[in-house]
């Protein structure tokens, strides 16, 4: 040990790389290698979660299930919609939705949740965005069995034809968005404790907005003012990513409109992600 | 295994920005930048300087001590030197797998049993399944734990947790071993056990630091030594020149005892081998 550097190995240049697109890179690809770890702390937190309960992760199932079918009874009298319909619309809307506001909600806390791990342990920080986003895909696997059981149990795979397969691409483009979404906030929310409360009250103010609950439909039926109103679920991006996974899967025909605008965010999001990670990857570590 | 096990830094500061919850808050940004009159900027944050113009480089086969009051940033430092703050001014450039040994509970989770959390440790620790489910057995029986460590982690006392995160961390080969004291909690003839252990773990890994307010232990383990001291390296030498500085001459005799007698030892047992 010497403090000045040795002759044998050069002295590396003392020009810190920290705030480089290189490392910003370094540190999604290093999450990426570390799978093995990543994927079983996210069966871990599944599995933690029912530990000692007799149906264990199916409970997941359960809830949604229970809540999908309370609220499809209830609204398709409401809304005056065929059950048959409307309970399915529901059912996946809802799955779907819980996929993107725990992507925003759990993203936006991901790396204060993990500020033992990221003090303790030098790994990269895309790991904890890494396991998040595998948790969410899990819980999504369970609650898709609801989907299973509607298929046959009201005849819903009568209508689909081969662009369920789109639903694929779709859900894929979903997890890309929620890797951005918990980049871009974890990192900001982790500098500023505001951002996750926010986030909190403006998922449920989306939760309202989107069309999750209610069709884009009955209201332009309406016509007239109430049709006019309807177009303005157009202005919330939400409602654009669940029509792309929602439509494929209850075998109706999905505007490609919808497609571009999701791909067109995932572009801007992970852009502002890559920056983010560029300049403030470095940081986390000092704010959590 | 990485070409060049190093370590560079270059004047590293580490400065942690202190933000009270008035700094934290969007409002408070945003009301300041739009003020202007109030001058808030971003060097108004009350900063620590936790380091300060750290320099130095270490090579393969380098074993360092770190000596330093409380608070003088020995842990810092070993947290730097592990990568996990980059230096907010300067450099650090670190080359090699880093197996750092801080907080042993970090990563365990109480709620699986011991087996488990020792696969979960070890993929922390940068190893894949594969290797950890063949050491496995291996750690088991160094633990002692025996039938509980298919129990959940939860049902241990506190020295049996110590015995399985030090198995398993003894059990890795790291190429930089970062080393933050406080591994008491476990009974006498384990530590002895466990002492060996640790020092293979050391002749293996190509870099040690080593923080420690033990003298023995220090001079067990290290040749050099860094004093740290208000966030500065003060001095480094050689372990008992630095121990002398920073306690005085008796603990510095005291080093060189133990080193004396460390080395008729490993003598007496190299002559018994043959």
């Amino acid at each position: 040990m010497s403090t000045a550097a040795r002759d044998a190995d050069a002295p590396i240049h003392p020009v810190s790389d920290s705030q480089t697109f290189r490392r910003g890179f370094r540190d999604l690809q290093h999450g990426f290698t570390q799978r093995e770890l990543w994927l079983s702390l996210g069966w871990q937190d599944i599995k933690q979660r029912y530990r000692r309960s007799v149906l264990g992760p199916f409970w997941i199932t359960i809830a949604t299930g229970l809540q999908a079918a309370a609220m499809g009874i209830l609204y398709s009298a409401l809304l005056d919609i065929p059950l048959r319909e409307f309970l399915p619309y529901v059912t996946i809307g809802l799955i779907v939705w819980n996929l993107i506001s725990a992507s925003i909600l759990e993203g936006s806390e991901v790396f204060i949740a993990n500020e033992g791990l990221i003090k303790q342990l030098p790994s990269a920080l895309s790991v904890h965005v890494y396991r998040m986003v595998w948790r969410q895909m899990l819980f999504f696997a369970h609650n898709m069995l609801i989907y299973l059981v509607l298929l046959v149990a009201f005849a819903v795979w009568e209508d689909l034809s081969w662009t369920v397969l789109l639903a694929i691409p779709a859900l894929l483009l979903l997890l890309l968005n929620a890797m951005w979404v918990s980049l871009v906030f974890g990192i900001f929310s982790t500098r500023y404790r505001d951002i996750a409360p926010i986030l909190g009250s403006t998922t449920l103010m989306l939760f309202v907005l989107t069309p999750v609950m209610w069709t884009t439909q009955t209201l332009t039926e309406q016509g007239g003012q109430v049709a006019e109103r309807a177009r303005l679920a157009q202005i919330i991006p939400t409602y654009h990513y669940l029509e792309i996974i929602r439509a494929p899967l209850l075998g109706a025909p999905v505007a490609a409109y919808h497609w571009y605008i999701v791909i067109a965010i995932t572009v801007i999001g992970w852009v502002v992600a890559i920056f983010a990670l560029r300049n403030y990857r470095a940081r986390v570590p000092y704010w959590v | 295994m990485t070409e060049h096990v190093r370590i560079d830094t270059h004047d590293a500061w580490v400065e942690f920005p202190i933000f009270d919850a008035k700094s934290r808050s969007l409002k408070k940004a945003f009301l300041g930048k739009a003020g202007g009159a109030i001058g808030r900027n971003t060097a108004d944050v009350v900063v620590v300087e936790a380091l300060r113009e750290i320099t130095l480089s270490l090579r393969e086969g380098d074993r360092v001590g770190l000596v330093g009051h409380n608070g003088a940033g020995k842990s810092t430092l070993l947290r730097l030197l592990a990568g996990i703050y980059e230096p907010t001014r300067g450099s650090a450039q670190i080359n090699g797998r880093v197996a750092p040994v801080f907080d042993l509970g970090v990563g365990m989770d109480p709620e699986i049993s011991g087996y488990e959390n020792i696969i979960i440790r070890g993929l922390f620790l940068g190893q894949t399944r594969k290797q950890m489910l063949s050491k496995v057995d291996e750690i088991a029986e160094f633990t002692e734990l025996g039938e509980y460590l298919d129990m959940p982690l939860r049902t241990y006392s506190t020295g049996m947790r110590v015995r399985l995160s030090m198995g398993v961390v003894t059990s890795i080969d790291p190429e930089i071993l970062l080393l933050d004291e406080g591994i008491g909690a476990v009974d006498a003839e384990f530590m002895k056990k466990a002492r060996r252990r640790l020092q293979d773990l050391v002749a293996r890994s190509g870099i040690l630091v080593f923080c420690s307010h033990s003298n023995e232990f220090l001079a067990q383990l290290c040749e050099t030594a860094i004093w740290i001291d208000h966030g500065r390296m003060r001095m480094s030498g050689g372990i008992e020149e630095v121990v002398t500085a920073y306690e005085g001459p008796e603990a510095g005799a005291h080093v060189a005892q133990i080193r004396r007698e460390l080395a008729a030892e490993a003598l007496a047992s190299g002559e018994g081998d043959r």
